[in-house]
């Protein structure tokens, strides 16, 4: 730390600084950390809302680990994060194809961006329209190649798939855009060396687009995955019970339907931690795995 | 410019490389293309379906322009549901928190990024932390706090708490700032500005650009918020947009009213798109520096 002489001047600065930090400060003890520890309380209480909240222990933390429910909407929460790796290697072809800089490049970006700035309620209410089973616009586009469309949202083999679709759909743009920055980057220099050196095209991809946008790799996949586990307003526009056998229903939607449907409050504090702690080991490996894998150019 | 010199040195490269560029361009155009219509269908038949009539939507196969195009049930919507009370409070919460938000925010990044004070950067992660804790688990005792003093199925717990700051957007604005040199802002301090002054007269003007993108973001951001209303409001004419539209889904659905439903929700999306089509340069361009700055 910077040893700095208490003058007159740097005091009143100092006054100014702490004036001007004071709202988000405030704003993080009375929005983030107090309800952060009145959630760890209320996980060891029975609380419902109402009455007292008495002191059970871990007694809810045990009941979740045996609530088989809990695991299906975990399993459910997990299986929709399949979409991810896919918008990936989709999102960075397409960031590539565009990188040649051919014509219509910037229409391009727009149309694949419009799904990403548009409402999740509005493009829900549109896509379960779509997967209707005898008149969705899905369904009907596979009549054309011959296929027999399931009714996608009513059957329990073909609800997650179909909210899969609709997800990668919805970020497409948002991952294409990073990627296509990131690619921009690129000093063009390093290709054309590597050209100099014999290198195809497959080698400079591999070699050097990939490790490039390593980071951008890196940023996408973390924010992806703490979205992803926090998936809700689909579910609960497109399928509002949980889908067929609950086999729609994300941890977020058990959690909202245990709390502001059974007011088992404590019950789903315990369990929103849960998905808490998981959101952090997971980010907190990721890092780890990133840090050892990478490498630094220059 | 960049173009400009790739130009330059395909000029200089072999006549059959040059051939060969070409063509895969012309398939990359066409696999874009494709793209570009899967990503654009839905939405387009969205808009499709809110100018049927209801016989139309179910006649097979589809019709993608309507036999007779009619706008009845952009009239129709507004005395359906309470869209035009949606539509308000929406904005009344976005511009809200928007406005008073970003004020707080940029006061803070201008605090963080220029100014000297004993713990800055502790405090500064302290408030990143919090980027760290998922909604879900915030959600519920937020809720039993804004029930406790009666905010329940009023904007409020919407509001307030935006307007304490965006801990992003402190961040963007403090990245952004720290491209700006120290010696104005020392400048201004020996010339005798106070430190509200300086904030207001240099560096929010410098900040402009970024300012207006991160609001842009923000603002969209709150339009399309869903999980915060629907905890909150219970009574229809105190909902926002978002819920009006899916309660719509929920009642004309089972009637099968498709036309009205998608002329709801076309109507809930239009704003944003307009917004985006009016600063796509901006929110393109900020989008793009968070993924490299991330």
């Amino acid at each position: 730390m910077k040893t700095k002489p208490i003058s007159k001047l740097y005091r009143t600065e100092q006054r100014y600084a702490y004036l001007f930090v004071a709202a988000p400060v405030i704003g993080f003890f009375l929005f983030a950390l107090i309800p952060l520890m009145y959630s760890f309380y209320g996980a060891f209480t029975n609380w419902n809302g109402l009455g007292q909240m008495k002191f059970i222990g871990l007694k809810n933390f045990i009941n979740v680990f045996q609530d088989e429910y809990f695991y299906k909407a975990m399993y459910n929460t997990l299986f929709m994060m399949i979409g991810i790796p896919i918008g990936i290697v989709l999102a960075l072809l397409l960031a590539l194809a565009l990188n040649r800089g051919i014509f219509g490049t910037n229409t391009f970006r727009v149309i694949y961006y419009i799904p990403v700035i548009s409402s999740i309620a509005a493009v829900s209410i549109l896509w379960q329209w779509a997967y209707n089973g005898d008149y969705g616009l899905v369904n009907q586009f596979l009549d054309l190649i011959g296929i027999d469309g399931p009714n996608w949202l009513q059957n329990a083999n073909t609800v997650k798939p179909a909210l899969i679709v609709m997800a990668i759909w919805k970020g497409l743009g948002y991952t294409m855009l990073l990627y296509l920055a990131a690619l921009q980057s690129v000093p063009r220099s390093y290709y054309e060396a590597a050209k100099l050196d014999g290198a195809n095209a497959w080698h400079c991809f591999w070699y050097i687009t990939l490790p490039m946008v390593k980071p951008v790799t890196f940023f996408i996949i973390v924010t992806n995955i703490i979205g992803g586990a926090q998936i809700f307003t689909e579910i609960n526009v497109m399928t509002p019970t949980g889908g067929p056998e609950y086999s729609s229903a994300s941890a977020v939607f058990y959690i909202w339907q245990k709390s502001f449907g059974n007011f088992q409050l404590g019950y789903a504090s315990a369990m929103a931690l849960v998905l808490g702690l998981f959101i952090f080991i997971i980010t907190l490996f990721q890092f780890r795995m990133n840090e050892k894998s990478s490498f630094d150019l220059d | 410019m960049q173009l400009a010199l790739t130009r330059k040195k395909e000029n200089v490269e072999t006549m059959s490389v040059k051939k060969k560029d070409r063509i895969t361009d012309i398939f990359v155009f066409i696999f874009l293309t494709m793209g570009a219509i899967v990503m654009i269908a839905p939405l387009l038949w969205m808009v499709s379906t809110s100018l049927k009539s209801k016989d139309e939507v179910f006649s097979l196969p589809p019709v993608w322009i309507p036999t007779d195009i009619s706008f009845n049930k952009y009239f129709e919507i507004w005395n359906m549901g309470p869209l035009l009370s949606g539509i308000s409070n929406s904005l009344i919460v976005a511009l809200s928190v928007t406005i008073v938000g970003t004020f707080t925010s940029s006061l803070a990044a201008f605090a963080f990024a220029k100014l000297n004070f004993r713990g800055k950067n502790k405090i500064f992660l302290l408030l990143f932390a919090s980027v760290m804790i998922p909604y879900p688990v915030l959600m519920i005792p937020q809720f039993m706090m804004f029930s406790e003093i009666g905010w329940v199925d009023t904007l409020l717990p919407l509001i307030v708490p935006g307007l304490f700051g965006n801990i992003f957007m402190i961040f963007f604005l403090r990245q952004f700032l720290n491209s700006i040199p120290n010696s104005i802002i020392e400048a201004a301090k020996i010339d005798g500005c106070s430190y509200f002054q300086i904030f207001y007269k240099i560096v929010f003007p410098l900040i402009k650009p970024a300012v207006a993108a991160q609001l842009i973001l923000w603002f969209m951001a709150i339009w399309n918020d869903y999980l915060g209303p629907i905890l909150y409001l219970n009574s229809p004419e105190k909902q926002t947009l978002q819920l009006v539209i899916a309660n719509f889904n929920a009642s004309y659905a089972i009637q099968s009213d498709y036309p009205l439903i998608m002329a709801a929700s076309v109507v809930a999306l239009l704003p944003m798109l307009i917004v985006f089509m009016i600063f796509q340069k901006q929110i393109i361009e900020s989008i793009a520096i968070s993924g490299v700055k991330g």
